[in-house]
C-alpha cells in the first residue's frame, strides 16, 4: 500500500514539474510568435524601410528605423568603449593592487550601482546631471572645438553623449564584477612562476592574468553590451528622443533616439494606429534579434573558457 | 628596470583612481535622491491619492499600493514556475529533450530586454482583453523572475553532495520526498536569496509596465484594471516638467530606492553567496 | 667551507598569528647543491620562499631576520624584483605559461628585462634547452604551447626558464614530486650539473633523493633548523637523534 501511494505521489510530482517546464517553454515560444505576429503589418507595408529608412512620421505612415537602430548601436558601443577599460581597472585594483580590506566596499559599490533602478538613473540624468554637463562640459567644448562636426552645437543637454555616459555607469558594475571573479581565478602557480622571474605586478597582470581572463572578460563585455542595447528608461529620459542624429546632425551633443526610447516614448499614442504600433513592435523584434545573437555568442565563448 | 617600475606604479595609480571615481556616481545618486526626495515626504504623501492637476498637495499612495500589488502577483506567477523549473533541471531532467529546450528558454529569457517582455504582455494580453491591465504587468515581470529563481534553485540543489543523497536513499525515502525535504531544504537559502533579489529587481522595472498596467490616478479597483505604480509615476512626473510633479517624482524615487537597496543590502549581509 | 653565497640570519616567518619558521640561521656555500629535508608542514617551502621574497606575496605573511646575498640584505638593500631575478625558482608543480610557446617560456624572464635581440634570444633558447636535455625533444617546433609537453618535459622547460636569466641561486621546491621515476632521474642528474653555474637549494620529501643529489643537507622540523652539514655526515653520523630518526625513515 505504502509503495503504491509513493509511486502515485512520485508520478504527480514529476507531472507537475513537467507541466511547469512546458509552461515556461510555451511562454518562450509564444514570445517570439506574438512579436512576429504583431510585426507583420509593418513588415508588409514598410519592407526594408524599417531597417534603412531615415525618417519617421506616423501622420504620413513613414516608418524608417535607421536613426533609432544606429542610436542603439552607437550609444551602446560608446558605453562599452568607456566601461571596458574602467572595469578592467576596477578588477585590477580589486584583485591585485588594492588592500584586501577594501574588497567588500568595492563589491558593495558595484552591487548597489547594479541594483539602482534604471528609472532612477533616468531622473538623476535628466534633472541633475544634464544641466551640469550642458553648462560645464558641452558648451565649453562646443565653444572651443565646435568646428569639428561631432562636437558641434547647439548643446542639447539631453543628448546621445549623456545617454552613453549613463549607460557606462550602468554597465560597468556588470563587466567589473565578472572580471573580478575571473581575475581571482587565475591559477596561483602561474602568477608565482612570473613573479619568480622578477616580474612586477603589472607584468604579471599583463603576461599571466590577462591571457588567462581574456575569454571570460570578452563574454562579460558582451553581456554588458546586451544590457546597454536593451536599456530603456534611463536612455529614454536622457537622450531627447529626436530623430536629429545621425542624419541631420552627427554631433555627440545632439539629441537622438534609440530603439527602446522610440518605443517607450511613442507606444501609448501608437495604439490607435495599427501600422504605427506594428512598426514599433518590429523595431523591438530587431532589438530582440540583435540581443539574442549577442547573448548566443557570449554563451559559446564563456563555455569554451571553462576549458582553457 | 626603472621604466618597468614606473609602469607598475602608473598602473597602480590609474586603477586606484578609477576605482575611487566609480564610487562618485553611486554616492551622488543616493545623496541626490535623498536630498531632493526628502522634501516631498510626509505621511500625506504616502497615504493619499494624487491631487487633481493644478491643486497643491496630494500623494502617491495609489502608486505605492500598485507596485506592491503588481509585484505580489508577479511573485505568485514567477516564483512557482522558477522554483519548479529549477527543481526539474537539477533533479529530473536526465538530458531529455524538454530539459534542453527548457534550458535554452531560460537562458534566452534571462538576456531579453525587459521592454520586449512588456511588448509581449501587451500583444498577448492587453490586445486580447481590450484594455490596459495590471495582470499583464505582473505577467511581464514574472518572466523576469523565472530565470533568476530557476538558475539559483538549480545551482543550489546541484551543490548537494552524492553522500547526502545516498544517505537519504538508504533510509528508503522516495525520490520526491528526498527532493523536496532534503535537497530543496539544503538549497533553501539560495532559493530565498534569489527570490528576494528578483523581487528587488522587478520593483525597479519600469519599461514592462508602460504598455501593460499604464497608470491610474485612483486607488486600485481590481486586478484586471490599469494600475498606478511607483516606477511609471516617477517616469511620467519626471518627464512632465512641472516643478511640483518633479518633486513628487523625487519623493517616489526615494521610496523606490529605499525598497530596492535595502533588500539588496539585507541579502548581501545575510548570505555569503549572492546569485 | 668555501665562500658563502647566501647567508640566513635569525629568520622567522608567520602566517597571520601562526609562526612557521623559528629563528633559522645557516650559510649556503657557493656552487653546491643543498637539500632541505623534513616532514611535511615543517616549514621547508616557507623557508625557501623567504629566500626570494615570494613568501610576502601570500596574504597574512610576515618575516623577521636577515637574508644576505653576496653581502647585501635582500629585504632592506634590494628590491623584490631584483632579488627574484638573481635567485631563480622552480616550483613543485610544473607551471609553464599556457599562453606562451616553448620559446617564449624560456625567454620570458629576459623579455621582462627588455631584451629583444632576436639572435641573442635564439642562442639562449638553444643553450638552455640543451642544458636541461629538452632540445632534441622539442627543437622541431618551438612555437608549440609549453602546456602540450609531458609533465617531466614541462618541469625541465621551467628549469630552462629559470636558468635563462642566469640566476646565482636556484631554488627548487620538490621539483620531482609530481613526476614519474624516469623524469625524476633526468631532473636529478640535471641538478648535479647545475651547481657548476649556481648554488642550488632543493627541497625534497624524499631523503634518498637528498642523499643522491646534494652536497649539504639541512633538516627542518616544526619550523626549527635541527641540523645542517655535509650530506654524507648527516646521513652517516647525524648528531641529533631527531635527524637520525628522520633519515632512517623512522618517522614521517
Amino acid at each position: 500500500m505504502k509503495y503504491k501511494s509513493n509511486f502515485f505521489f512520485e508520478k504527480i510530482f514529476k507531472t507537475i514539474l513537467k507541466i511547469t517546464s512546458l509552461i515556461v517553454i510555451g511562454i518562450f515560444i509564444l514570445l517570439f510568435y506574438s512579436l512576429v505576429e504583431r510585426s507583420i503589418p509593418s513588415l508588409f507595408q514598410n519592407g526594408l524601410e524599417i531597417l534603412f529608412g531615415t525618417s519617421w512620421d506616423p501622420n504620413f505612415e513613414i516608418f524608417g528605423g535607421a536613426p533609432a537602430i544606429l542610436g542603439t548601436l552607437f550609444s551602446s558601443a560608446i558605453a562599452l568603449i568607456f566601461a571596458l577599460p574602467i572595469s578592467l581597472c576596477i578588477a585590477i585594483f580589486y584583485t591585485e593592487y588594492g588592500p584586501v580590506r577594501l574588497r567588500p566596499f568595492i563589491s558593495g559599490i558595484m552591487d548597489l550601482l547594479a541594483a539602482i533602478p534604471s528609472v532612477i538613473y533616468g531622473i538623476w540624468g535628466l534633472w541633475t546631471l544634464s544641466p551640469i554637463l550642458k553648462i560645464n562640459f558641452q558648451e565649453p567644448i562646443i565653444a572651443s572645438i565646435g568646428f569639428i562636426p561631432i562636437f558641434s552645437g547647439p548643446a542639447y543637454g539631453l543628448s546621445i553623449f549623456l545617454a552613453s555616459l549613463i549607460l557606462t555607469i550602468m554597465i560597468t558594475p556588470i563587466i567589473s564584477s565578472i572580471s573580478i571573479d575571473i581575475f581571482s581565478k587565475t591559477p596561483m602557480h602561474l602568477r608565482e612562476g612570473m613573479f619568480a622571474l622578477g616580474a612586477t605586478k603589472w607584468e604579471v597582470i599583463k603576461n599571466v592574468v590577462f591571457p588567462f581572463a581574456k575569454r571570460g572578460v570578452f563574454a562579460a563585455t558582451i553581456l554588458g553590451l546586451g544590457r546597454a542595447l536593451g536599456e530603456t528608461m534611463a536612455v529614454t529620459m536622457v537622450i531627447g528622443n529626436s530623430y536629429l542624429w545621425p542624419f541631420k546632425s552627427v554631433s555627440l551633443f545632439a539629441s537622438a533616439s534609440t530603439i527602446t526610447s522610440k518605443i517607450a516614448s511613442e507606444f501609448p499614442e501608437s495604439v490607435v494606429n495599427l501600422i504605427h504600433n506594428s512598426s514599433l513592435i518590429s523595431l523591438a523584434l530587431i532589438l530582440l534579434i540583435i540581443s539574442i545573437s549577442i547573448n548566443f555568442v557570449a554563451e559559446i565563448i564563456s563555455k569554451k573558457s571553462v576549458g582553457g | 628596470m626603472n621604466m618597468r617600475r614606473t609602469k607598475d606604479l602608473l598602473m597602480k595609480l590609474t586603477s586606484t583612481l578609477i576605482t575611487l571615481i566609480m564610487a562618485v556616481p553611486l554616492l551622488w545618486i543616493i545623496l541626490d535622491v535623498i536630498i531632493k526626495g526628502a522634501s516631498a515626504l510626509s505621511l500625506d504623501f504616502i497615504i493619499s491619492l494624487p491631487a487633481p492637476f493644478g491643486e497643491v498637495g496630494g500623494g502617491i499612495g495609489n502608486a505605492i499600493l500598485g507596485t506592491l500589488i503588481i509585484n505580489a502577483m508577479a511573485c505568485v506567477i514567477g516564483l512557482p514556475l522558477g522554483i519548479a523549473t529549477g527543481i526539474y533541471l537539477s533533479e529530473y531532467s536526465n538530458g531529455s529533450k524538454i530539459s534542453a529546450l527548457l534550458r535554452t528558454a531560460i537562458d534566452t529569457l534571462s538576456g531579453i530586454p525587459s521592454i520586449i517582455l512588456g511588448l509581449f504582455a501587451f500583444s498577448l494580453i492587453v490586445i486580447r482583453v481590450g484594455h490596459y491591465t495590471a495582470l499583464a504587468a505582473a505577467f511581464a515581470l514574472s518572466i523576469i523572475m523565472i530565470p533568476v529563481v530557476s538558475k539559483a534553485t538549480e545551482e543550489g540543489m546541484k551543490t548537494v553532495s552524492v553522500d547526502i543523497r545516498e544517505g537519504a536513499i538508504a533510509l528508503g525515502l522516495p525520490k520526491w520526498v528526498i527532493t523536496i525535504k532534503i535537497v530543496l531544504g539544503i538549497a533553501k537559502s539560495s532559493v530565498i536569496t534569489s527570490s528576494l533579489l528578483a523581487f528587488a529587481r522587478i520593483s525597479g522595472e519600469t519599461a514592462p509596465l508602460l504598455f501593460t498596467s499604464l497608470f491610474s490616478y485612483y486607488w486600485p479597483r481590481g486586478l484586471n484594471e490599469p494600475m498606478a505604480s511607483l516606477q511609471v509615476l516617477i517616469y511620467n512626473y519626471a518627464m512632465s516638467g512641472f516643478e511640483s510633479w518633479v518633486v513628487k517624482a523625487w519623493g517616489a524615487s526615494l521610496l523606490l530606492m529605499l525598497l530596492v537597496l535595502s533588500i539588496n543590502i539585507l541579502v548581501r549581509r545575510f548570505s555569503t553567496k549572492v546569485g | 667551507m668555501s665562500s658563502n653565497k647566501l647567508k640566513v640570519e635569525d629568520l622567522s616567518a608567520w602566517f597571520y598569528e601562526k609562526q612557521v619558521l623559528n629563528r633559522v640561521s645557516l650559510e649556503f656555500p657557493d656552487k653546491k647543491v643543498i637539500a632541505i629535508i623534513g616532514p611535511s608542514g615543517c616549514g621547508k617551502t616557507t623557508f625557501i620562499r623567504c629566500l626570494n621574497r615570494m613568501h610576502e606575496l601570500t596574504p597574512g605573511a610576515r618575516v623577521r631576520g636577515r637574508v644576505v646575498l653576496d653581502g647585501k640584505d635582500i629585504y632592506t638593500e634590494m628590491d623584490a624584483m631584483e632579488v627574484r631575478r638573481k635567485i631563480g625558482m622552480v616550483f613543485q608543480k610544473p607551471n609553464p605559461f599556457p599562453n606562451m610557446s616553448i620559446y617564449d617560456n624560456v625567454v620570458a624572464g629576459l623579455k621582462l628585462m627588455g631584451i629583444r635581440d632576436k639572435a641573442l634570444l635564439d642562442k639562449v633558447v638553444e643553450s638552455k634547452l640543451r642544458e636541461v636535455g629538452l632540445w632534441d625533444e622539442v627543437s622541431d617546433d618551438l612555437r608549440r604551447s609549453g602546456a602540450q609537453l609531458s609533465g617531466g618535459q614541462q618541469q625541465r622547460l621551467c628549469i630552462a626558464r629559470a636558468l635563462a636569466t642566469e640566476p646565482e641561486v636556484l631554488l627548487m621546491d620538490e621539483p620531482t614530486s609530481s613526476l614519474d621515476p624516469s623524469s625524476t632521474a633526468k631532473i636529478e642528474s640535471l641538478v648535479r650539473v647545475l651547481k657548476n653555474h649556481a648554488t642550488v637549494i632543493i627541497i625534497t620529501h624524499n631523503v634518498q633523493q637528498a642523499a643522491r643529489v646534494s652536497d649539504y643537507t639541512a633538516f627542518l622540523y616544526l619550523g626549527d633548523l635541527i641540523e645542517f652539514g655535509e650530506t654524507k655526515k648527516i646521513f652517516e653520523s647525524p648528531k641529533n637523534p631527531l635527524t637520525e630518526k628522520y633519515v632512517t625513515g623512522r618517522f614521517g
